[in-house]
């Protein structure tokens, strides 16, 4: 945990002791749509996507809930969730969402970005999203790789990591060090929360859970720009087993990102439901 | 009838407002009118013009190689438009502030000491409006109540008390004018 | 109501108002800067949407997620800038929402400068953008048409779900003229059904401008230039004068245009049977018109902003029936009546026998060749 993290309050933990174990593992979010799935398995966005899908239930926004693809792996999220989803172009979908936003204030706006598309052709337009205190929600998923593509290097591409486009290991002197958003991006007034979470473990999505659920009640809120970043796998293109590639995130990515809550403004009113 | 006129000065000098008054004064005689201003980074502190084209029929270029008349505040407008003015065409000039030597002996040349007649007035920023004067004299090409009424119309309306003195610049380059076209015979061919 | 004297740039801005334009996305850039201020002013107060965006790029999509939310909206810009959106151009116009986009052209490559120029007929008219598509473009040359092809703008682009570009030069942009405002429009009360507005009581609606199998984007394809068909057919737009008895037709859009019927008018004076066709829509092109006007015509003349660009279209509407001369200016230079006078007398003796009866004094500059070009 690093310096400039604010713990999460313990008493605002979503603790779903009213449900059977099959209505949390069996069922389906309404906001899931009931399609196979495209992404290869031991990929973590199906459990991004459920987790998102799980919070605009529980807050019962889905009817107002328009979501913004990247450029990516996930630029097929419109097919998976129940609600009015955009597609944009590589790295543009906080302007999208923007425009959005600014026609529609009362709708719930979110965006869902990989690390190319958010930390590399996309970073102007997140710095300035964040910056304007757009009052949009946004879920980053962090693997470290290019995935669509095939494996390239990407910006938060660990030092000495081996990808397609960095055969010998990400070089310092050639290619820098990965970028580190939500500590960038918590520097930035207009910003009400950023929190990092991994997926690594049901205990870490649980918290992610929570942090992805927070992120929506800041805009519910209109309290301002708000980034949950997942630290995710991505098996294929890393080349590893899938659990193997979970404990990888544990042992190499977490050191290098570390998980927290970065930026926290004070809740207003809690939203349970509108 | 058309009448081409360039406003030509330095930044400040009121060059962009007078052009506008013709064309305000133009559009409710029921005129055709355009308005052309030289823009970007000249703007700032070097020469501004405009172009200010009056017709009682649909104006097709809103610009014009060579215009009727010429309205230069200063010494450098006098150098570059006294030599695209069209043959016969005429130079008004703020004689106060310039000096450069004319060549050319076919244009007629109005020199108005428009900012020593400003200043006598009260305001030397007043000197936009005496040229404005000479030029309505000069062109007949709109009466001099409609460049009145365009003032009443369209000046700002903080400062009433400007009003009058405007239009005691404009009467008082009407009639140096005036008292030009008297000796025109002299000026034309000095 | 009647006439004001408006600048070209703030007259379209009003002109997008009063049509009902919900959004408005820019980035400041001269010579179109005060369309961008006047919105600054007026959406607030109208309690409408403007953000100034941190680039051209931003801007476009912030247009495109405003569009997708079936509202009007829209964004301004030249030439540096419009080539930062042809991106976003390229996947709105894959996804068929509705976009009015405003282009102050400036002289260019590169940072060219800031004077007027027609430089960019071809990235607008030709090349928006990647992929197969064409917006409607729209030429004015007068503040009145400016402010009219502005609403026409917003119409078109809503009926044909498509991008619409108002193309103008910064003569135009800075330019004051009598001219007559339209009054304000209601706002639409519905969205259109496609719009992202939220699944309440429907089914979801995606917007996206990709096909990943090959024979969905081309069915996809194959609807957009049926679209574009259909605009063909019904929406070109011309101004002419006195083509009725002419020999010899000049062409030439916008300022050019409007440049040249001075010289048209002067011509005519002279004896020399001319008359002008100024292209309003630059895209659909009037090409049929002008296959039409070279079965009788002796030639023509295009005169342009720029190296020859429309001069092109115009070839391959006349098709080889007559003669197509060039004449333009680039860098930001406009050219004068006298300019094309000569051009308009030289094109008479090249395709007449007989001794000309008029004497052209011609342009008071001397002139080079390179500025007629007969390729």
């Amino acid at each position: 945990m690093i310096a400039n993290t604010v713990e999460v309050d313990p008493s605002d933990r979503v603790d779903p002791l009213d449900r059977t174990v099959e209505e949390l593992v069996a069922q389906r979010p309404k906001t899931l749509s009931e399609i196979d799935t495209h992404y290869c398995p031991g990929c973590m966005h199906g459990v991004a996507h459920r987790l998102v899908a799980e919070v605009i239930d529980e807050l019962n926004i889905r009817e107002r809930t328009i979501g913004v693809a990247p450029v990516g792996c996930s630029v097929f999220a419109y097919n998976y969730f129940e609600c009015d989803f955009a597609v944009a172009a590589h790295g543009r979908a906080p302007a999208m969402a923007t425009g959005l936003k600014r026609v529609m204030p009362d709708k719930v706006i979110f965006t869902y970005q990989g690390d190319g598309d958010l930390a590399s052709i996309g970073s102007a337009e997140i710095l300035h999203a964040a910056a304007r205190g757009e009052n949009i929600t946004v879920v980053f998923v962090n693997n470290a790789v290019y995935g669509m593509t095939g494996g390239q290097m990407a910006p938060t591409t660990l030092v000495g990591m081996k990808t397609t486009s960095s055969p010998y290991g990400r070089d310092l002197k050639m290619s820098g060090a990965p970028l580190k958003m939500s500590e960038l991006i918590a520097q930035i007034d207009g910003v009400a929360f950023v929190s990092r979470r991994s997926l690594h473990s049901p205990a870490e999505i649980r918290k992610a859970k929570k942090a992805i659920r927070r992120a929506f009640e800041m805009q519910l809120n209109g309290q301002g720009f708000s980034m949950v970043e997942l630290l995710s796998s991505c098996p294929t293109n890393w080349d590893m087993k899938p659990v193997e590639a979970l404990r990888w995130i544990e042992t190499r990515m977490v050191p290098v990102f570390p998980l927290g809550d970065f930026k926290n403004s004070v809740p207003k009113n809690s939203v349970r439901g509108v | 009838m058309q009448h081409d006129v360039i406003f030509c000065g330095f930044g400040g000098q009121g060059t962009l407002f007078a052009g506008q008054l013709l064309a305000y004064a133009a559009m409710d005689a029921g005129l055709h009118v355009t308005w052309i201003p030289s823009y970007g980074p000249e703007m700032r502190g070097g020469t501004a013009h405009c172009t200010v084209i009056v017709s009682d029929e649909e104006i097709g270029s809103p610009l014009v190689r060579a215009p009727s008349y010429v309205l230069a505040f200063n010494n450098p407008s006098v150098e570059k438009y006294e030599l695209l003015l069209a043959p016969n065409g005429v130079l008004i000039h703020n004689s106060s502030l310039t000096s450069h030597a004319i060549t050319r002996a076919e244009i007629r040349v109005v020199p108005i000491p428009a900012s020593d007649v400003a200043a006598e007035i009260g305001n030397a920023k007043l000197m936009n409006m005496v040229m404005m004067g000479a030029l309505l004299q000069c062109s007949q090409m709109l009466p001099f109540e409609a460049i009145e009424r365009a003032l009443e119309a369209h000046m700002s309306t903080r400062r009433p008390e400007l009003l009058a003195l405007n239009k005691r610049a404009l009467q008082r380059g009407v009639e140096l004018a005036q008292a030009q076209s008297a000796g025109l015979g002299v000026e034309a061919s000095a | 109501m009647p006439k004001q004297l408006l600048k070209g740039n703030e007259a379209i801005a009003e002109a997008a108002i009063r049509a009902g334009v919900d959004a408005y996305f820019g980035y400041p850039i001269t010579p179109q800067t005060e369309l961008l201020e006047y919105m600054a002013k007026r959406m607030p107060e109208l309690g409408r949407a403007f953000v100034q965006a941190e680039s051209e790029v931003a801007a476009i999509n912030m247009v495109y997620g405003a569009a997708c939310a079936g509202k009007r909206a829209m964004t301004s810009s030249s030439s540096p800038g419009v080539s930062l959106m042809q991106e976003g151009l390229s996947y709105i116009a894959g996804s068929e929402v509705p976009v009015v986009l405003v282009d102050v052209m400036r002289g260019g490559p590169g940072l060219g400068n800031i004077a007027p120029s027609q430089a960019d007929y071809f990235q607008m008219v030709k090349s928006a953008g990647h992929g197969d598509f064409k917006p409607i473009v729209l030429a004015p040359a007068t503040v009145q048409e400016a402010i009219d092809l502005t609403g026409l703008a917003f119409d078109l682009a809503e009926k044909y779900r498509t991008i619409v570009t108002l193309l103008l030069d910064g003569t135009l942009g800075q330019m004051m003229e009598p001219a007559e405002l339209p009054p304000m429009r209601p706002m639409p009360a519905e969205m259109p059904a496609w719009a992202l507005t939220g699944a309440a009581g429907r089914k979801k609606n995606s917007i996206l401008s990709f096909r990943m199998e090959a024979e969905d984007l081309e069915a996809h394809n194959l609807h957009l230039q049926q679209k574009l068909a259909v605009i063909a057919d019904e929406e070109v737009r011309t101004y002419e004068y006195m083509l009725d008895d002419a020999e010899l037709i000049v062409v030439g859009f916008g300022t050019a245009g409007r440049v040249s019927q001075t010289a048209v008018k002067q011509a005519r004076q002279k004896g020399i049977k001319v008359g002008l066709l100024r292209p309003i829509t630059l895209s659909p092109f009037p090409d049929r018109r002008l296959s039409q006007l070279a079965d009788e015509a002796r030639g023509f003349l295009v005169v342009e902003m720029n190296a020859g660009q429309m001069v092109e279209d115009v070839r391959l509407s006349v098709g080889g029936q007559a003669p197509v001369k060039f004449y333009g200016r680039m860098g930001g230079v406009v050219p004068m009546p006298d300019e094309i006078l000569a051009s308009i007398a030289r094109l008479d003796q090249a395709t007449t026998k007989a001794p000309p009866t008029y004497k052209i004094e011609g342009p008071l500059v001397p002139l080079t060749k390179a500025h007629e070009v007969t390729r």
